[in-house]
């Protein structure tokens, strides 16, 4: 809906478009020229990075990334233009007219290992201790461009103290090469201002407002910023130590369950490609490391859907029968602790149009820690119950004061998908060797509604398939079950459905177009928040919202790197492993007619439920302290 | 801060605001107005000019922290800013530096208990002909000896 260059941008950051000309054997449309001594015609307007890319030519690059507007700052990427006088970014340069470019001169070898060097000089600390080993884009650079000695010197004490105060993310500036990734992705991509450049010149430094700790400042701990830092600058906060201590504590019943996205990327991590869905590998692997159970996500996801469509019928009964005004619609999601976290410091005069069903990973840890503990006789304090997620906000959501209506801490570590695959690793597995084994019981069965939450649309999706059968008796109608409008990666996705026939308990939503809205991306969400400001979002009923690009497939734990193509394999893994479930509507899943029997007794959104799965949020505004 | 002096920065910058209007480029006459009034930018300004342009806080402080007449902690009421590079140095500019701190009873980069003076080192301020140099608030003294030097700080104390 939005285009990127509407955005709030600076002028000088914003992303270089040129309107492509439609026939390319229009006048001026081709341009002539010659690559390496290769003559080519290329469209015009295009960067040199492109059509070298295009014509598998490698240029190394450091500030460029896919998602992000151009930045030219890290020159890594110069080549030698005929006729300029300095050395051209590629990225950076567009091209307009026939001109003859060479990308690996001696001119141009020389000074991108000079560029190297000067970055190495101020780069502090080994390798051999950073996270990001053997996935680091400036390692693999001076391996790319045999830096065998620092040049320029090399700083040999540290200049800054690592910041260790978030939940989420972790900032270790002796190791930022100041390629500014980090602040696009932040100001840019989820516009949610973090982070910007400080100082200048020797002194310049990627800092916070005031230089104040990550946990003082407005930080969402979305964890974009890890995706696309190049280095080991930013890495996500490891609970992986506690964690072997639990495991390895006997009088600890240790329970993990997993989310749909970290087992659709977590392949990445062991050397495939994108897109291969590790689900049953995974649950081997867990159990041989040596966690007691090991649970599904998307059981506690299908519970999300019955307790947040439940939700949302009642709002509209409230709206449409008692003709209550004051009902707060649209219903936005709540699954998302970044967007949750961003809605309470942007809009948070907004926060009654938020569902107040907890995210799966919650109501999961409230299951384990009540019903779970009481059917397998386990004293709840002796339950660890971890959760690996895509996700680094959900580090700091379980950590959140609030989430404890068991009596305990619901969710004792959040785990993200590269710290897993890092205890993997350390237990000398190899993930794709793997027998392939099941969940376990009494948790063992989702449905194919919980697995697409992992999708931006999926929990809209999985949501209509309830609702509209809760209220009509017939299934929604979409052929297979797939409502498409839900899909793809576009940024502001809209969709309706029209209720009709509706079964008596429901007869008061007769003919009620049920409007719907899906966005995914806190930038996204800002649009979206600006036009719910606005009153353009009057008739909507339910708008889904995931605070990370491409919802949690894209999300701040996931493998790095990340780009839309990479997050397009990952959702479409998703896609192809839901539509061969057998059940894939989360009120047709057993254990979930199981759970609603024998322990939340009085159905969705009663008064057990509203105890344990749902909860409140906090107004926290925007001023810094 | 108090709430009536909060709610005095507040409004005005919403005058400043409506006087320059709210696109980015109206940051630094903004910030300079405010720095002119204040001696520094406070954090609350900070993110009061924030709010005001749509912009994020990091961002204002991001300019505050490149500029080097721009303050983000509080500044005496004038400022002297003495030419720190090669030239002035060579024309003796130590001596004069030595005369002034003596005079002030601080070192640079401080300000006097009375909040009236801050004595700080710059870079070149471009008077290398008449060298040494420095800048009291915005007028530039130059070809100084220590004695001078003195008499000009003794003018504004």
């Amino acid at each position: 809906m939005t285009m990127k260059t509407e955005l709030r941008s600076p002028v000088s950051q914003r992303p270089h478009i040129i309107p492509s000309v439609k026939d390319r054997k229009g006048i001026g449309a081709e341009v002539a020229i010659e690559l390496n001594g290769e003559k080519l015609h290329v469209q015009m307007g295009k960067t040199i990075l492109e059509v070298c890319r295009e014509n598998n030519v490698h240029i190394p690059t450091l500030c460029y990334h896919e998602d992000l507007c151009i930045a030219g700052n890290c020159r890594m990427c110069v080549v030698e233009v005929e006729g300029m006088r300095t050395l051209q970014a590629a990225c950076a340069f567009p091209i307009t007219g026939p001109v003859k470019i060479k990308t690996f001169s001696n001119k141009v070898r020389k000074a991108r290992k000079h560029i190297l060097d000067l970055m190495l000089s101020e780069h502090y600390g080994e390798c051999y201790s950073c996270v990001r080993n053997n996935n680091c884009e400036l390692q693999s650079l001076a391996k790319e461009y045999g830096v065998d000695g620092y040049e320029f010197g090399h700083v040999c004490e540290s200049r800054f103290e690592v910041d260790r105060s978030s939940y989420a993310v972790v900032r270790d500036m002796d190791k930022c090469i100041l390629c500014r990734r980090c602040v696009r992705t932040c100001i840019d991509l989820q516009e949610v201002g973090v982070l910007e450049a400080i100082d200048r010149g020797y002194d310049a430094r990627i800092g916070t407002f005031m230089d104040k700790p990550l946990a003082d400042v407005i930080c969402i701990n979305c964890g974009q910023c890890i995706n696309r830092c190049p280095t080991g600058a930013l890495h996500a906060n490891d609970p992986s130590d506690e964690i072997w201590k639990a495991i390895e504590d006997p009088s600890k019943h240790v329970v993990i369950q997993t989310a749909p996205s970290p087992r659709a990327a977590i392949g990445e991590e062991f050397g495939l490609p994108p897109g291969r869905s590790m689900t049953g590998q995974l649950n081997t692997a867990i159990r041989r490391i040596g966690f007691d159970r090991v649970f599904d996500t998307n059981f506690s996801a299908d519970l999300t859907i019955m307790e947040e469509g439940t939700e949302l019928l009642n709002r509209l009964r409230k709206a449409i029968v008692e003709k209550d005004e004051s009902v707060s619609l649209p219903q936005f999601t709540s699954c998302s602790p970044g967007w949750v976290k961003f809605i309470e410091h942007f809009y948070p005069e907004h926060l009654s149009y938020l569902s107040t069903a907890k995210s799966p990973q919650q109501m999961f840890g409230a299951v384990i820690k009540t019903f779970y503990a009481n059917e397998q006789g386990i004293d709840p304090k002796d339950i660890v119950t971890v959760a690996v997620m895509p996700c680094s906000a959900k580090k700091f959501e379980c950590n959140r004061p609030e989430m404890n209506s068991s009596g305990y801490k619901d969710v004792d570590y959040g785990l993200t998908t590269r710290e897993l695959a890092k205890m993997i690793r350390e237990a000398g597995l190899v993930l794709p060797d793997l027998p392939k084994s099941n969940f376990d019981e009494p948790f063992g069965e989702a449905s194919g509604a919980g697995l697409i939450f992992g999708a931006t649309g999926g929990v809209m999706e999985a949501a209509l398939r309830t609702v509209y059968e809760l209220v009509t008796g017939r299934p929604v109608p979409f052929e297979g079950l797939n409502i498409n409008p839900c899909r793809g990666m576009e940024g502001i996705k809209e969709a309706s459905v029209k209720l009709e026939n509706c079964t008596d308990q429901f007869s008061f939503l007769e003919g009620v177009e049920l409007k719907f809205l899906v966005a995914h991306g806190t930038a996204n969400a800002k649009t979206v928040m600006e036009m719910f400001n606005r009153g353009e979002l009057a008739g909507y009923h339910f708008i889904e919202i995931m605070g990370c690009p491409g919802g949690c497939i894209g999300g701040g734990g996931q493998p790095i790197p990340t780009s839309e193509e990479i997050r397009k394999l990952r959702a479409k893994a998703i896609y192809e492993e839901e539509a061969s479930l057998p059940v894939r509507k989360s009120h047709e899943n057993p254990r979930i007619k199981y759970i609603y029997e024998k322990f939340l007794s009085d159905g969705p959104c009663g008064k057990l439920s509203h105890k344990l799965l749902h909860t409140h949020y906090v107004k926290r505004g925007k001023f810094i302290t | 801060m108090f709430v009536h002096e909060k709610n005095a920065v507040s409004d005005f910058i919403g005058d400043l605001t409506r006087k320059y209007g709210r696109q980015r480029s109206s940051l630094l006459p903004i910030l300079q107005e405010i720095q002119h009034k204040y001696n520094y930018v406070s954090d609350f300004a900070q993110q009061e000019v924030a709010r005001n342009l749509d912009i994020h806080p990091v961002e204002v402080y991001s300019v505050i922290s490149f500029y080097a007449f721009l303050y983000d902690k509080p500044r005496g009421r004038n400022i002297v800013r003495f030419c720190k590079t090669i030239v002035c140095e060579l024309a003796g500019a130590r001596a004069v530096a030595e005369a002034v701190k003596r005079e002030l009873g601080i070192g640079f980069g401080e300000t006097t208990k009375d909040g009236k003076i801050t004595l700080e080192y710059a870079n070149c301020i471009g008077m290398c002909d008449k060298s040494p140099a420095m800048l009291v608030n915005e007028r530039v003294y130059s070809g100084l000896d220590p004695e001078q030097a003195c008499k000009i700080i003794r003018e504004i104390k």
